[in-house]
């Protein structure tokens, strides 16, 4: 992960601002930073999002392509993920610097989706045992400053939120070989149901205290971090350690409840201001890059 | 627990308070001027007998030279610059010091004060010992002493109020918006102190007591500081980014009237963009109002 340096005095001074409730830019320890959210920017994508929070820049891509469902699960299409750790975002993403984060961050999130019941899987089937929809989320990590699978999740869900995928007609001509048949009208699409898709939290155990969104600087005072997913009825569907030192099971148990407790009040924001980006309709400001 | 979610706005341009001189900005490849009897300076170049410009600035011209100084930059040290720097590597006789310019700069073991404040001439333990001084990771405050040929710069620490720096927070912004003064280092009557480097990077921290004064940075004090203090340094920090992201010249000044407007909202709100918005153009209209 792009880290920085920093000298005993400055991490002596970020972890009794932890201790105190007290952040380096005066966020309380279950905080998140501001954060913008804006859909539909990729236009040659079926659905997309980006998500900046503080300097964290993330871009979502889906798209929604016709194959075949995997032997286990005939009626169920499925997600393949790909995280792309830009240059851009930090020299040392350079070439293939970037492919170590981007797998285990690609790694985390097929585990958070593999739940099933986050995504109604039954939805993308087309023909069951031959044809289904598979959807590509492609993520690119723009800026890194902490935080990225938080914002990565997010932003996933806002990009399925805006996700419109073709309807498909089966029609069979007489040698019986089917044909699909995308329809050619662009509203006549299906919407994916994302009420129940989990939003990732990380936190960040600093001294004796954890923090929610670590800037790059209290991550490189924290020894080990807990990533949980929860859902907006504050279900975890998967948690997973991260870092190099150790947890003591009381703390664990305590990161949790706070994760669950933030997790929860994640969702209701995100949806009430996808659903507000919706109702604008043709009247939405795009800012995009250029803004 | 506050999750604060909306839309991205597109940036307004702010209406420029004061409409006295407008300023000539160009982009790469802008022509500037067409007329054959200026000197070209930093930031242009000939094309074909008309004077270009290579960078995105505003153009400065001083009798016959015309040269552009851009926006956002790399440091270029100049003499006598006060820089603020984090320690990279620690090689022979020298540390390499990462100061926001192209290439990192150099602090000579013969240029930083030994404790003890003895003048001696530099030894093999002193050579041996260089990394229980200054390790990397480690911030200094530094004087640029000179520019070597290939740009790189030489700095030193010969003076009490050089030296590592303690418990604080560091803020980076561009170089080309911290305002040349005759002093760097500031002690604010908000209760903290700051040091701004020419090099873009500023240091906030608390005021040091009486009897640390003369301590040179030799010992830095691990010990708590206070919550008030600590509120002070958190509200000047996000008051810096605030005059960042509008572009607003950095000096003690307007840092102190950008702490005063920021009283009436809570710390963490300040980087919202409406409350920047705010702060920043009432402190634009106390900074007019004081030079008008």
């Amino acid at each position: 992960m792009a880290a920085v340096q920093i000298c005993e005095a400055e991490k002596v001074y970020i972890m009794h601002g932890v201790r105190d409730d007290l952040r380096v830019d005066g966020r309380g320890c279950e905080d998140y930073r501001h954060m913008e959210i804006e859909t539909d920017v990729v236009s040659n994508t079926d659905g997309s999002a980006r998500v900046k929070m503080g300097y964290t820049d993330i871009l979502v891509g889906i798209k929604a392509e016709i194959g075949k469902p995997r032997p286990m699960v005939p009626d169920e299409g499925y997600l393949e993920f790909f995280v792309d750790c830009s240059a851009n975002a930090t020299p040392e993403f350079e070439g293939r610097g970037g492919e170590e984060l981007g797998s285990e961050i690609s790694s985390t999130l097929y585990k958070v989706f593999s739940n099933r019941n986050s995504l109604d899987m039954k939805a993308l089937c087309i023909a069951p045992g031959e044809h289904c929809w598979v959807l590509y989320v492609d993520v690119l990590l723009l800026q890194c400053d902490g935080n990225l699978l938080d914002a990565t999740s997010v932003a996933i869900k806002a990009a399925l939120f805006s996700t419109r995928i073709p309807k498909v007609h089966i029609s069979e001509d007489e040698e019986g070989t089917k044909e699909l048949e995308l329809s050619d009208d662009p509203y006549d699409c299906m919407r994916l149901e994302v009420e129940d898709v989990p939003c990732i939290v990380t936190l960040c155990k600093i001294g004796h205290r954890h923090v929610v969104d670590a800037t790059l600087q209290e991550k490189a005072c924290s020894m080990a971090s807990l990533l949980i997913s929860v859902t907006r009825k504050g279900t975890v569907t998967c948690i997973r350690k991260v870092g190099g030192g150790s947890l003591d099971p009381e703390s664990i148990f305590e990161m949790t409840e706070t994760g669950k407790r933030v997790g929860k009040a994640l969702h209701a924001p995100l949806m009430k201001l996808l659903q507000e980006e919706e109702m604008l309709g043709k009247k939405k400001q795009k800012v995009g890059f250029l803004g | 627990m506050a999750v604060d979610m909306r839309l991205p706005a597109a940036r307004r341009q702010v209406a420029s308070l004061s409409a006295a001189q407008e300023k000539h900005l160009v982009v790469p490849g802008d022509i500037i001027t067409t007329d054959v009897g200026f000197m070209r300076g930093h930031g242009t170049y000939m094309d074909e007998e008309k004077l270009t410009a290579s960078v995105a600035g505003e153009v400065e011209r001083v009798n016959k030279l015309i040269c552009v100084r851009p926006l956002k930059t790399r440091f270029n040290g100049e003499v006598g610059d006060v820089v603020v720097g984090r320690i990279t590597e620690v090689q022979l006789k020298r540390w390499k010091v990462e100061t926001n310019s192209r290439l990192d700069s150099v602090l000579l073991l013969s240029s930083v004060n030994l404790p003890g404040g003895e003048l001696r001439r530099r030894s093999v333990e002193d050579e041996l010992a260089m990394r229980d001084y200054l390790q990397e990771g480690d911030l200094i405050s530094a004087e640029v002493q000179s520019v070597f040929s290939d740009g790189a710069l030489s700095l030193h620490t010969r003076s009490l109020k050089y030296g590592k720096l303690g418990q604080g927070v560091l803020v980076q912004v561009s170089p080309s918006l911290v305002k040349r003064q005759k002093t760097h280092f500031h002690n604010l009557p908000c209760g903290a102190s700051i040091i701004m480097g020419n090099n873009g990077y500023i240091w906030l921290y608390p005021t040091p007591g009486q009897q640390d004064e003369e301590a040179g940075g030799y010992y830095t004090s691990l010990e708590p500081i206070s919550l008030a203090d600590r509120e002070v340094i958190s509200r000047l920090r996000n008051c810096i980014l605030a005059l960042t992201a509008h572009k607003v010249l950095l000096y003690d000044t307007s840092v102190l009237y950008c702490y005063e407007s920021s009283r009436p909202h809570k710390i963490k709100n300040i980087l919202k963009p409406e409350i920047m918005e705010e702060i920043v153009m009432e402190t634009r209209q106390r900074l007019l109002e004081q030079a008008g």
